[in-house]
């Protein structure tokens, strides 16, 4: 676990120009992914998960700023030029959707997409594509690929989708794979399925994830360290397990709180009271502090710095070390 | 492969109007092909025994003033108006497509500028403006073609500019620029296809509208020129005679007719078979 990280993202901003004025959705997010790990990066809606996926590839809209350090491989994303970037893409940097449905072209057959991202990445010999092409499908799981090379999107079934666009991501061997919420529209039976080959894949190939979802047990499942993000900034870094067994941020100890599952048989679940705060004027202190039960005075003032805990684990949160055992058992 | 996409074909009935339509055009498109196999006589040789002669069964359409088959003359004429249904739509298809394509797609002045321009022709009546186009350039069919092309690309752009951007905020267009692609293979390969739908459609909807242009100019003196057969050159010439002789002015607006309508037809049917919302 001491590899040097591929993808280091320190103090990353973003700043949406909106007509209502600026919209930071981005505040100072700092992560690390190191090859073969695979990072979750959890929160609720809007806390900058996407964001921070399309900040790394430089996907965002015009009227984002960016701001902050991006290095990939010792090279600063936020200053490459466009080309540099268009080179990147899909091959030293794959993504994959949430809607399998839709990110595939419908009028373009499986075969011809993944070979096309094999043309646009250098790959000349159409013979060479072609068997490539097979092996990835037979890579991802898809049975007989031979014979589904030809088909089209809207022949196959929503895991077998997803399953043909990790092969599409995949095909130019990137060295980081960047899923945004991949699991999110398949029933739980094939999520499973699905994390189990991201899992597999990462491993046989070496290559570095950092896996956007919303779903604790997603997380549990499938990652190795998690970032836990809220209202733009992360607030807790941790292994996988030891965050499961004792958070040491008073968000993460309230969400872990608050998912079925975590109490008793047929208990009420434990909301978390509040709504996350507006983006468009960001908390002079902790952006939980409003809805936390251990919020104390400084909390409220200032910034709490990110305090490493340990080799993996560091937590913006006063509270670190006064939070109850979340879970009774 | 290849037999999956067979039986998907056959599985779909082809709807009644899409037929009637396209037996129109297939029609027409013979008597474009092969006019001198199909046309009993020489549509401009002159017969003085033949002046004026009703339809009977040497003349089925009958015959005009200077004897000439109208049945010959129809069908000579479906060469003229097949080309105007193409050339006066080729190059607005063209243009209108890549127009739209890159003001939908880039969006941002481009887009705005292009907005102004088609507000500024749309400002205009068609026609009006059509003909004050030829009134400047010279009446004949190759100016037609160019008067309604600088008309014409516009409405093809606007089509084409908001299927864009619809398109574009796909995921699988988003999915292209993950990958990597540049602008043009996104545009080209990508959005393309998938926005071509509703322009194939309007495309062949445009030639009937097209068809009955050109006959109305050619009418008018300002499209194709006699003693070229066309449709609409036709009608001018039958309507001195119209009190006495009927068909010189019937067949060949039957013919405006038919074609139309076949060309409606097989628009509207594909845009039902392809599932185009208008």
């Amino acid at each position: 676990m001491s590899l040097a990280p591929i993808l280091s993202v320190k103090d990353l901003d973003v700043v949406f120009a909106t007509p209502r004025g600026p919209l930071q959705a981005i505040d100072g997010v700092t992560l690390d992914v190191r090859p073969g790990e695979i990072l979750g990066l959890v929160g609720e809606s809007g806390s900058g998960k996407s964001v921070t996926l399309r900040a790394i590839l430089r996907l965002l809209r015009g009227n984002a700023k960016i701001g902050g350090q991006i290095v990939f491989r010792g090279e600063h994303l936020i200053l490459a030029t466009e080309r540099r970037m268009q080179q990147l893409r899909g091959a030293s940097i794959g993504m994959i959707f949430q809607e399998p449905m839709t990110a595939l072209n419908p009028v373009l057959t499986i075969g011809m997409q993944i070979e096309e991202t094999l043309a646009a990445h250098g790959l000349r010999e159409a013979k060479a594509r072609r068997s490539r092409a097979i092996e990835l499908l037979h890579q991802v799981g898809i049975p007989s690929p031979q014979d589904r090379l030809g088909g089209y999107p809207h022949e196959f079934s929503g895991g077998m989708r997803q399953r043909a666009m990790i092969a599409i991501a995949l095909a130019a061997s990137p060295s980081l794979l960047l899923a945004d919420e991949p699991t999110t529209a398949l029933d739980v039976t094939i999520q499973d399925q699905i994390l189990k080959l991201l899992k597999r894949l990462t491993t046989e190939l070496g290559m570095a994830m950092i896996l956007v979802t919303h779903d604790l047990g997603v997380v549990a499942e499938t990652c190795d360290r998690v970032s836990v993000m809220y209202a733009g900034r992360v607030a807790e870094t941790a292994p996988v397990d030891v965050l499961f067994a004792a958070p040491r941020h008073a968000y993460t100890h309230a969400l872990l709180r608050s998912a079925p599952g975590g109490g008793a048989p047929r208990a009420m679940l434990t909301p978390i009271a509040g709504q996350p705060p507006q983006l468009q004027a960001p908390a002079q202190g902790c952006a939980f502090a409003p809805r936390c039960e251990y919020s104390e005075a400084r909390c409220l003032e200032g910034r709490p710095p990110m305090f490493a805990l340990g080799p993996d684990q560091a937590s913006a949160c006063h509270a670190r070390d006064r939070l109850p055992p979340w879970r009774a058992s | 492969m290849s037999g999956a996409k067979a039986s998907r074909l056959s599985a779909t009935a082809i709807p009644a109007p899409l037929l009637i339509g396209a037996v129109f055009v297939t029609l027409m498109f013979a008597c474009a092909a092969a006019p001198g196999l199909l046309a009993p006589y020489d549509p401009v040789a002159f017969d003085y025994s033949a002046l004026l002669k009703p339809p009977s069964f040497a003349h089925p359409f009958g015959a005009d003033n200077f004897g000439r088959d109208i049945l010959s003359r129809t069908i000579y004429a479906t060469r003229i108006d097949c080309q105007i249904a193409f050339f006066s739509t080729l190059a607005p298809l063209v243009i209108g497509s890549l127009v739209g394509l890159a003001a939908g797609y880039f969006g941002g002045w481009l887009d705005i500028l292009l907005g102004r321009v088609i507000d500024l022709v749309l400002t205009f009546p068609f026609l009006v403006i059509v003909i004050a186009i030829v009134a400047v350039l010279g009446p004949g069919l190759v100016n037609m073609y160019v008067a309604v092309s600088i008309v014409g690309w516009v409405f093809y752009a606007r089509l084409m500019r908001g299927e864009v951007l619809v398109q574009k905020q796909l995921d699988y267009v988003g999915a292209a620029r993950v990958l990597g692609f540049g602008s043009a293979r996104i545009l080209f390969r990508h959005i393309l296809p998938n926005a071509a739908r509703p322009l194939l459609v309007y495309w062949v909807t445009d030639m009937a509208l097209k068809i009955l242009l050109g006959s109305s100019l050619g009418y008018l003196g300002l499209g194709a020129q006699p003693p070229e057969a066309e449709w609409g050159v036709l009608i001018a010439d039958g309507k001195n005679f119209f009190t006495q002789a009927w068909w010189m002015t019937f067949f060949p607006g039957a013919a405006i007719v038919v074609a139309g309508l076949g060309f409606s037809l097989v628009g509207d049917g594909l845009a039902d078979a392809l599932d185009v919302k208008r």
